[in-house]
């Protein structure tokens, strides 16, 4: 019907990467300064500035922005996260692959003299290997990049995030052309399926099917949607690549869009992510603008609008009923299921919801093939996942792993080992791992070579969640954990359905119950009771998922939680009702400097005859542990 | 040939006839699975899961919302289910009020009832309760917060059935609560007091307001004359409080209850129902003839009313004039009883007894008060008769029935049908009939108005006319009718609408019943009702042709007009005029109306009237233009909204209202819209009806 006259050339992908490959070839050097979230509170922006005035004040000519013009001796450029959160700000210096960390304003000066103009290293700034003090020159040369697999993450830390051409020259937007251009609905959607790509969001869906099942529906008007509501307490993968590699979002909402039908996207990010919400915006222009996404895509007859949204701050429309409401304009609660979104789903009509760093990996699926694709992972769980690493690790950060790693090569090898509270590596610190946050469980010492894949999480009452994972050391209190965890998703319910709202509640108060010290053997069996009515009988996700982590850990850490009930006692000491000070008289002096320090006079006793603390006044404050010179106060 | 298809559940198996879902199928097998928040006619809302089942292969979920497929096994009461059932209720218990015997919903509370029925005899968790207040403001209805479950069915029934959607959810998580909109009390939104809401709530969180006391003191006062009408839907449905099987009429024994209690006298209420059967088809009659003011809605339902007081005031002149038949009731006895029976209208206190909670709203209107006293004094629901009864220790149904008292207490069919939707149009078609044809009607049962159905339409024709009739119940089916009669696409000369689903008989003030069949079997009772009595017509009813000869004089005349019509009043929430901040003197000044509603200050309106006063000032338009702040031109989401002599500009900018100004002043009457503004895009509207 329309005149392919009037249509608009498609765009010529080769050839916009030829020309930015040509004038990026002009500049042989490369500055790239990560602007993760990380980075920036550590103070890459200062860094950057530095960098600007250090290069032009060295007498050498810096390009910001590449123009095919560009006669620069240096590009500098802006990357999202590298990953190495903790040894931030990051600076990376190209050709030689260099890898700068904790860099302040005050080293720039030397990296621009030393390495840019003499092409030598500054040795001191470069990664320093815990364990035997190495310097590690680049990525390749450091642990905690070596033994990841960096795929979905590959560009994210490398390229401009806000230069298109970039992705486009680094081979983006060619599977999307492909899939509108090459190929049927049906042949992506076989190609997905069969690559056995699952949703990174949790649930583990294959993603294939999820297609399938909307490709089929009848109608004209289809939905896709990408999830970028991540919410999981210190979760930051989607928002790293909604940060670093927006475009590869973007081509995979495109793909998705192809294969099921669709001709109106709409990427949901959290309000909470601004610099996430701009550099999508900024994606969905640009590729606009490029002729990508539109009215003609790739010059075809087929069109897609792409609409950028932002979340109203809860966590509970990372569920996708819940997000569709939210969408719609209407209050953020989940509604059961059947009808599930593919059959009616945003405004009625069939929709696929998409994770971000599912939609990520689609564009891969198709450049790589399906059999290719296979190869990495496991058999069942294909592919690479993203983890957010963190708590008592040396080297946390965002980090990459096939699927069926384990975790000795995680929390060894790419965290580089346990600490203790003072931050020093301890070899027999390790106690667990919480995984999949607020909807997760925990692994002991006993799963430490468990290959971590969906199934095999789901089976020992984890699951890959959306990839937080936080190491724990043998000083934390697995009461505490489940509390802190119980404590988020019960802020979080939406307060629809009773179980979620009031069963969430209640578990709470009796968490609370053995961490003050109320609890008796009734509270253990409530509890578990309850767990298991809020996680069978919950309306949505967030509900069904909630009592996770403390059944998980009361399986787990069955003594632990014993302990604190039955003996009162906080094997790990944090349980502060819980504490029993006592002054052990072989050690005590009888200084009296404790008893003068105890703010409420609990602690009686005679100068230089062992002192007693009144238990009935006693605070346990600890002030008096602090106080004594020779650690005869115990249990606090 | 369609084989009959299986589900197995607990066992055996039942056949698939089209339920929606698991939930119907399991009631159909006689299993009555515990539920709070699934009604049949509400949308599915799956949030108080106690309706779980095991399904062979998908574990456990909510049979509210899953649709049945063949071949799946159900298990209803595994011993997690019973588990996590348990569980619930304790936790519902938990965070309740449970000070149940003094709870106005004691005894009818699904929350008791389902905790004696699980056997509950402790809850586990603390109390976790947090005090609020009970809102008592509203003429009609209590919110209890302290009772609520937080089932939505209040709000879903306020919403999908009356389209109105006067409480909503507030709040997150253990801070979720259904309120007015900010908080606000009941009595200052736009609640229509028909109380749905409170006939769906589960617990005791909404119920009707009691006038019991109120009813005892006025029977106990020596100096006072009683008199009690009882609507026509109360008969088929006191019974059921007493044990009775719905539908079956009690009158002779609520005649009886009330006399023992002390009540002077007890007339009918449909004796007023073959009044205003009079007075609405002639009023109607006298339309049609001339065209005017057609269609005709009935006035009858005080829910029906204020809703078109808020929501269609452009739409008033079409009600029915008519008082309801309480009111008329009430009227007539302040207005005769006195001249016959030695007592001044001050002694007299009229109480009815309704099926409805609206009523008591009605009564309190200050078009139904003479020289400062009420028509209608107290006003008691079905239930709160029934209690009354219950306190006095009568044993209901060991009363010999007794009759009504006269005048008022003499009825056709006509007036009996009321009760029903449907009945207002019948009995009005069997005078209006017989009146266009000149001829007494064949046969006086019009079924084509009766029914379930939200919107029914019949076409009659009389002596070379047609009638075309539309009965409606729930509001939110009104207000589609309405909406088409307002933009002119009418296609009735006569609308019946009830407020509440099957009208008077499912009123809010009818003894609590969640099964739909109850409805049916007092619709049932009143149709049966009408069959029996001698006269199904009102214009049959001798005492009320007695009535218009002694008191009233000619139907529709003076003083019929005086005691048995009313008016109505616009309750537009902003009808006032605006204030004038620039007032031109000339008279063919233009008019600037600037909306400083809430969400258009938050639109920046504020800005934008500043904006345009500095313009008017800087160009010397003073004497051409009058600026005003005007309060919300109820079209919030697409503020600011500024009217500009007649032609309202949505998401208005300054650039835009300057341009259309001057358009104006240039006296281009119909001046087009600035070009920045999406030609079709509905910005501009009918300025009667946007601008105030």
């Amino acid at each position: 019907m329309n005149d392919t006259a009037d249509r608009p050339v498609a765009p010529n992908l080769t050839r916009m990467a030829d020309e930015y490959a040509a004038a990026s070839a002009q500049i042989k050097q490369r500055v790239i300064l990560c602007a993760g979230t990380g980075c920036v509170a550590n103070g890459a922006i200062e860094v950057h500035e530095a960098f600007v005035e250090a290069i032009a004040t060295a007498g050498l000519n810096v390009a910001t922005e590449l123009r095919s013009e560009s006669t620069a001796d240096v590009r500098l450029s802006k990357s999202g996260c590298q990953g190495f959160c903790q040894m931030g700000p990051l600076v990376t210096v190209e050709p030689q692959g260099l890898l700068y960390v904790k860099v302040t304003p005050a080293d720039v000066e030397e990296i621009v003299e030393v390495t840019l103009r003499d092409g030598k290293t500054v040795e001191r700034l470069l990664y320093e290997e815990q364990r035997n003090g190495r310097r590690c020159h680049g990525p390749a040369d450091i642990p905690f990049y070596r033994q990841q697999a960096r795929t979905v993450l590959r560009l994210c830390g490398y390229i401009d995030p806000e230069d298109i051409r970039e992705y486009i020259a680094e081979g983006g937007y060619e599977s999307a052309r492909r899939a509108y251009v090459d190929m049927t609905p049906e042949e992506i959607c076989g190609d997905v399926l069969r690559s056995g790509l699952r949703g990174r969001g949790g649930g583990g869906f294959p993603t294939g099917r999820k297609w399938e099942l909307t490709r089929v529906q009848p109608g004209d008007k289809k939905y896709v949607i990408c999830n970028g509501d991540e919410g999981d307490p210190g979760a930051f993968m989607d928002r790293s690549v909604m940060e670093g590699n927006p475009h590869a979002v973007i081509e995979g909402l495109l793909i998705t869009a192809r294969a099921v039908g669709a001709d109106e996207a709409y990427v949901y990010v959290r309000a909470e992510y601004p610099l996430a919400v701009q550099r999508i915006r900024k994606a969905v222009a640009d590729a606009e603008a490029a002729g990508i996404v539109g009215e003609h895509v790739f010059g075809t007859e087929l069109g897609l609008t792409c609409h950028v949204m932002e979340g109203a701050g809860a966590f509970v429309c990372g569920e996708e009923t819940a997000l569709i409401a939210s969408i719609e304009g209407k209050r953020g609660m989940p509604k059961p299921k059947p009808p599930f979104p593919a059959e009616s789903g945003l405004l009625g009509k069939p929709t696929v919801i998409n994770n971000v760093e599912t939609l990520a990996c689609v564009p891969l699926v198709l450049a790589m093939g399906a059999d290719q694709f296979r190869t990495l992972g496991t058999a069942g769980s294909p592919g690479t996942k993203t983890f957010a690493l963190t708590g008592h690790v040396v080297n946390t950060g965002l980090i990459e792993v096939p699927f069926g790693a384990t975790l000795r090569d995680i929390v060894y090898n790419i965290g580089g080992g346990v600490t203790d509270d003072s931050g020093a590596i301890t070899d027999e610190g390790f106690k667990a791992v919480q995984i999949g946050g607020p909807s997760g469980g925990c692994l002991t010492e006993e799963q430490l070579d468990l290959p971590l894949d969906f199934d095999s999480l789901r089976s020992v009452g984890a699951m890959v969640g959306s990839g937080g994972l936080v190491v724990m050391n043998r000083q934390t209190c697995m009461v505490s954990v489940a509390r802190f965890f119980m404590q988020f998703t019960q802020n979080e319910s939406c307060g629809k359905c009773l179980l979620c709202r009031e069963g969430t509640k209640q578990m709470l108060a009796l968490l609370d119950d053995i961490i003050e010290g109320n609890a008796d053997a009734g509270t253990l069996e409530l509890l578990a009771k309850l767990g298991n009515a809020v996680q069978k009988g919950s309306l949505c996700g967030l509900g069904k998922t909630a009592p996770n982590p403390v059944l998980s850990m009361l399986r787990q850490f069955q003594g632990e939680y014993e302990d604190h009930v039955f003996h009162k006692r906080c094997p790990a000491g944090e349980c502060k009702a819980l504490l029993m000070p006592e002054i052990d008289p072989d050690l005590c002096k009888g200084c009296t400097a404790c008893a003068r320090k105890c703010p409420v006079d609990a602690i009686i006793g005679d100068v230089r005859k062992p002192h007693t603390i009144d238990v009935e006044k006693c605070i346990k404050c600890g002030a008096c542990a602090e106080v004594c010179k020779f650690n005869a106060v115990t249990g606090v | 040939m369609a084989t009959v298809e299986y589900v197995t559940i607990d066992g055996r198996d039942v056949p698939l006839e089209g339920e929606k879902n698991l939930l119907e199928l399991t009631r159909k097998a006689g299993i009555d699975i515990p539920t709070f928040c699934y009604h049949s006619e509400l949308s599915v809302y799956g949030a108080c899961r106690l309706c779980l089942v095991d399904i062979e292969g998908q574990g456990i979920t909510s049979s509210c919302s899953t649709v049945p497929a063949p071949g799946m096994v159900v298990r209803t009461r595994t011993e997690e289910i019973r588990e996590i059932r348990k569980i619930a209720v304790e936790l519902l218990l938990a965070n309740h009020d449970q000070r149940c015997p003094v709870c106005p919903k004691n005894g009818a509370c699904q929350l008791q009832d389902l905790s004696r029925k699980l056997g509950i005899e402790e809850v586990r968790f603390k109390p976790t309760q947090q005090v609020a207040p009970v809102d008592r403001t509203s003429p009609s209805l209590v919110r209890d917060p302290n009772k609520c479950v937080l089932c939505g069915d209040c709000v879903r029934a306020c919403a999908e059935i009356q389209g109105i959607g006067a409480i909503d959810f507030v709040g997150r998580g253990a801070d979720s609560a259904v309120k007015p909109a900010f908080g606000k009390d009941l009595n200052k939104v736009e609640c229509v007091y028909c109380g749905l809401c409170a006939s769906v709530c589960p617990t005791g969180a909404l119920t009707p307001k009691s006038a019991v006391n109120d009813a005892w003191e006025a029977i106990q006062d020596p100096d006072k004359t009683v008199l009690v009408q009882i609507a026509p839907a109360v008969r088929v449905a006191l019974g059921e409080h007493f044990g009775l099987p719905a539908g079956t009429p009690a009158t002779g024994q609520a005649v009886a209850a009330l006399r023992a209690m002390g009540v002077d006298q007890i007339y009918d209420t449909s004796f007023a129902a073959d009044l205003t059967v009079l007075e609405e088809a002639n009023e109607f009659l006298k339309r049609f003839q001339k065209g005017e003011k057609i269609p005709q809605f009935t006035s009858c339902c005080p829910g029906w009313v204020k809703f078109a007081e808020q929501y269609f005031p452009e739409l008033l002149p079409n009600l029915s004039t008519c008082r309801s038949p309480q009111q008329m009731l009430g009227a007539l006895a302040k207005e005769i009883l006195p001249k016959t029976q030695k007592a001044t209208a001050h002694d007299l206190v009229v109480i009815s007894i309704m099926p409805c909670t609206a009523k008591k709203f009605e009564a309190e209107r200050p078009e139904f008060m003479t020289d400062g006293v009420r028509d209608v004094d107290i006003v008691l629901t079905t239930q709160e008769l029934a209690r009354m009864i219950e306190e006095s220790g009568l044993r209901f149904r060991e009363l010999e029935p007794a009759s009504m008292d006269q005048p008022f207490g003499f009825k056709t069919g006509a007036g009996v049908i009321f009760g029903v939707s449907g009945g207002v149009t019948e009995a009005v078609l069997r005078y209006a009939a017989e009146a266009m044809a000149g001829v007494p009607l064949g046969s006086v049962e019009f079924k084509a108005v009766r029914g379930e159905a939200g919107l029914r339409e019949a076409t009659i024709s009389i002596a070379d006319q047609t009638l075309r009739l539309a009965v409606v119940h729930g509001l939110e089916q009104a207000k589609r009718v309405a909406e088409q009669v307002r933009n002119g696409d009418s296609r009735w000369d006569l609308i019946e609408v009830m407020a509440c689903p099957g009208g008077c008989v499912g009123g809010a003030g009818q003894p609590v019943a969640h099964d739909p069949v109850v409805r049916k079997l007092r619709t049932k009772g009143l149709y049966d009702a009408d069959r029996v009595l001698d006269f199904h017509k009102a214009q049959d009813n001798h005492m009320v042709n007695a009535c218009y000869d002694e008191h009233l004089g000619e139907i529709g005349g003076d003083k019929a007009h005086h005691l048995l019509h009313t008016c109505y009043m616009s309750r537009k929430r902003i009808a006032g005029r605006g204030m004038d901040l620039l007032d031109a003197e000339q008279d063919t000044k233009v008019e600037v109306n600037v909306c400083l509603g809430t969400s258009c200050i938050l639109r920046g309106s504020q800005h934008l009237l500043s904006e345009l006063g500095e313009a008017i000032e800087e160009r010397g338009l003073q004497d051409d233009v009058e600026l005003k702040a005007t309060f919300c031109m109820e079209r919030c989401s697409r503020g600011p909204n500024v009217c500009i002599g007649g032609t309202v500009i949505e998401k208005c900018t300054f650039t835009e209202a300057n341009d259309l100004l001057s358009a104006k002043l240039a006296g281009l009457k119909d001046a087009p819209l600035p070009a920045s503004a999406p030609s079709g895009s509905p910005r501009s509207a009918d300025p009667a009806r946007a601008c105030l």
